[in-house]
C-alpha cells in the first residue's frame, strides 16, 4: 500500500485502470444503447398520445373560435337591429331568428323561431334594419312561416319616391322582384327608391324595399315595368324583426262573392 | 314497434330539408331529401311500410311548406308506386332503379307543384321552372341518391334483420 501510494506502481496501475475504464466504457455504451432501444418506443407512444391530446385541444379551440365568431356576428346584427328599432319608435318589434326555408324551391318562404306564444300573428310585416322582408303567412305556438316579397305569390303595393307614383311589386320563381302597373306617362329612372305605400292595409307605409334598376317601357304595353334591386339580401337572412303592433286590414268580407 | 322508426326518420328528413338542404342551391333549385329517402326506403325488399311513409312525409312537408299537402303527397305516392313497380323488374340493379325513381319522382313533384300553383292562380313560366328548378333539383337528387340509398339500406337491415344467405 505504502509503495502504491508512493507512486512506485504507477505505470502498472495506469495500465490496469485504463483497461478497466475501456471495459466499463464498452459496457456503459452498450447499456445506454440497450436502454434507448427499450425506452424509446414508450416515449414515442407517450408523445403520440400527447400529440393526439393537443390536436384534440386545438380542434376544440378552433370550434370555440368559430362559435365565438358566429356569436360576434349575431351580436353585430342584433346591435344594428336594435339601432333600427330605436330609430323607428312608432313600431313595436319582436326579433326572431331564421331557422329554415321552405322545403319546396318553388316558393320563397322562411321559418322563424317565434310564434303565437310571442305575440306573432298572421299578416304581421317582417323587416330587417335594411328594409322589408315579407309578412307572416302562418303561425304555430313557437314558430311562424314568413312569405318573402320575392315569392311568386307575393304582391306588395309600393310607392316610387322620386316618380311620386304608386305601383305593384310582384315576386317571381327566380327570386327577382318586378314593379308593375306603372302608368306609361310616368318618368321612371334607375335608382328611384321603392317604398311600401300602405295601400290595401297589408303593410305599413314607407318601409324601404329597394331601388329601380331596369325600367322597361314598351309602346304596346299598357303599363311600364321595372326590375327592383332589393336592399335585403334574402339569401343571408339570419335575424329579422316582426312588427307586432301592426294589424293588417282584412278586406275579404267586402269582396262580393260570385 | 319497429314501424315507429318512421317518426324520427321522417322528422329528421324534413328538418334537414328545411334547415340545410334548401340552403344548398344550384341556380334556384335544390335537392329533395325526403323524396330521395323515401325512394331508397321503398326499394328495400324487407320494407312494407313505404306507403305509410309517403303519406306521413307528404302531410309533414305540406305542413311545413307554403304549398298544401297535395303536391308533396301525390309525388311521394308516385315515388312509392314507381319503386314497387321497378323493384320487381330491375331487382338486380337497385341503384339503376334508385336513379330512375329519383329522376321520375323529381319530375312528378315539379308537375304536381305546377298544377297546384296553377289552381292557386299563380302562373309560373314553365321554361324557367324546368331550367332553374327542376333540372338542378334532378342533378342534386341524383348526387344524393347513392349515399342516401346506402344509409337507408343499412337502416332497413337494422329495422328488419333477416338471416343472411351465403
Amino acid at each position: 500500500m505504502a509503495l502504491a501510494l508512493g507512486g512506485y506502481f504507477s505505470s502498472n496501475s495506469n495500465v490496469f485502470t485504463s483497461s478497466l475504464i475501456t471495459v466499463q466504457s464498452w459496457f456503459s455504451s452498450r447499456f445506454v444503447a440497450l436502454q434507448d432501444f427499450l425506452t424509446s418506443p414508450r416515449d414515442i407512444a407517450s408523445l403520440r398520445q400527447r400529440n393526439s391530446e393537443l390536436e384534440a385541444d386545438v380542434s376544440e379551440l378552433q370550434a370555440q373560435v368559430i362559435q365565438l365568431q358566429q356569436e360576434v356576428r349575431e351580436t353585430q346584427i342584433l346591435a344594428e337591429l336594435l339601432d333600427f328599432s330605436r330609430a323607428n319608435t312608432e313600431n313595436a318589434y319582436r326579433a326572431a331568428a331564421v331557422i329554415g326555408r321552405d322545403p319546396s324551391p318553388f316558393l320563397q318562404y322562411v321559418i322563424i323561431n317565434r310564434g303565437s306564444n310571442d305575440g306573432i300573428q298572421r299578416g304581421m310585416p317582417v323587416v330587417t334594419n335594411q328594409g322589408l322582408v315579407g309578412r307572416v303567412d302562418a303561425v304555430i305556438a313557437d314558430a311562424a312561416r314568413v312569405q318573402l316579397i320575392t315569392d311568386p305569390a307575393s304582391n306588395v303595393n309600393v310607392h316610387l319616391q322620386n316618380a311620386e307614383v304608386d305601383a305593384s311589386l310582384v315576386g317571381s320563381v327566380t327570386g327577382d322582384v318586378t314593379l308593375d302597373l306603372i302608368p306609361q306617362d310616368v318618368p321612371l329612372e334607375e335608382g328611384d327608391l321603392v317604398l311600401t305605400s300602405g295601400l290595401g292595409g297589408g303593410y305599413p307605409p314607407d318601409l324601404i324595399i329597394g331601388q329601380v334598376v331596369n325600367p322597361r317601357k314598351r309602346d304596346f304595353d299598357l303599363f311600364q315595368q321595372a326590375t327592383v334591386q332589393p336592399v335585403v339580401d334574402f339569401n343571408r337572412l339570419q335575424i329579422v324583426l316582426v312588427i307586432v303592433n301592426f294589424k293588417p286590414v282584412d278586406f275579404s268580407p267586402l269582396i262580393p262573392l260570385p | 314497434m319497429r314501424n315507429l322508426i318512421a317518426i324520427p326518420v321522417i322528422l329528421l328528413a324534413v328538418i334537414l330539408q328545411s334547415s340545410i338542404v334548401s340552403n344548398i342551391a344550384v341556380l334556384k333549385g335544390f335537392a329533395d331529401l325526403p323524396l330521395v329517402m323515401l325512394a331508397a326506403w321503398a326499394l328495400q325488399d324487407e320494407v312494407e311500410t313505404a306507403w305509410h311513409w309517403a303519406v306521413a312525409m307528404g302531410v309533414l312537408v305540406g305542413f311545413v311548406s307554403g304549398l298544401s299537402w297535395f303536391a308533396p303527397l301525390m309525388s311521394y305516392l308516385l315515388v312509392v308506386a314507381l319503386a314497387q313497380l321497378l323493384q320487381r323488374r330491375v331487382w338486380q340493379a337497385p341503384l339503376l332503379a334508385m336513379f330512375s325513381i329519383t329522376f321520375l319522382g323529381t319530375l312528378g313533384l315539379s308537375v304536381f307543384t305546377l298544377v297546384e300553383l296553377r289552381f292557386m292562380v299563380i302562373s309560373l313560366p314553365v321554361a324557367d321552372v324546368f331550367g332553374l328548378l327542376t333540372l338542378p333539383g334532378i342533378l342534386l337528387n341524383m348526387l344524393l341518391a347513392i349515399p342516401v340509398y346506402a344509409v337507408m339500406r343499412d337502416l332497413a337491415r337494422w329495422v328488419y334483420p333477416t338471416l343472411e344467405v351465403e
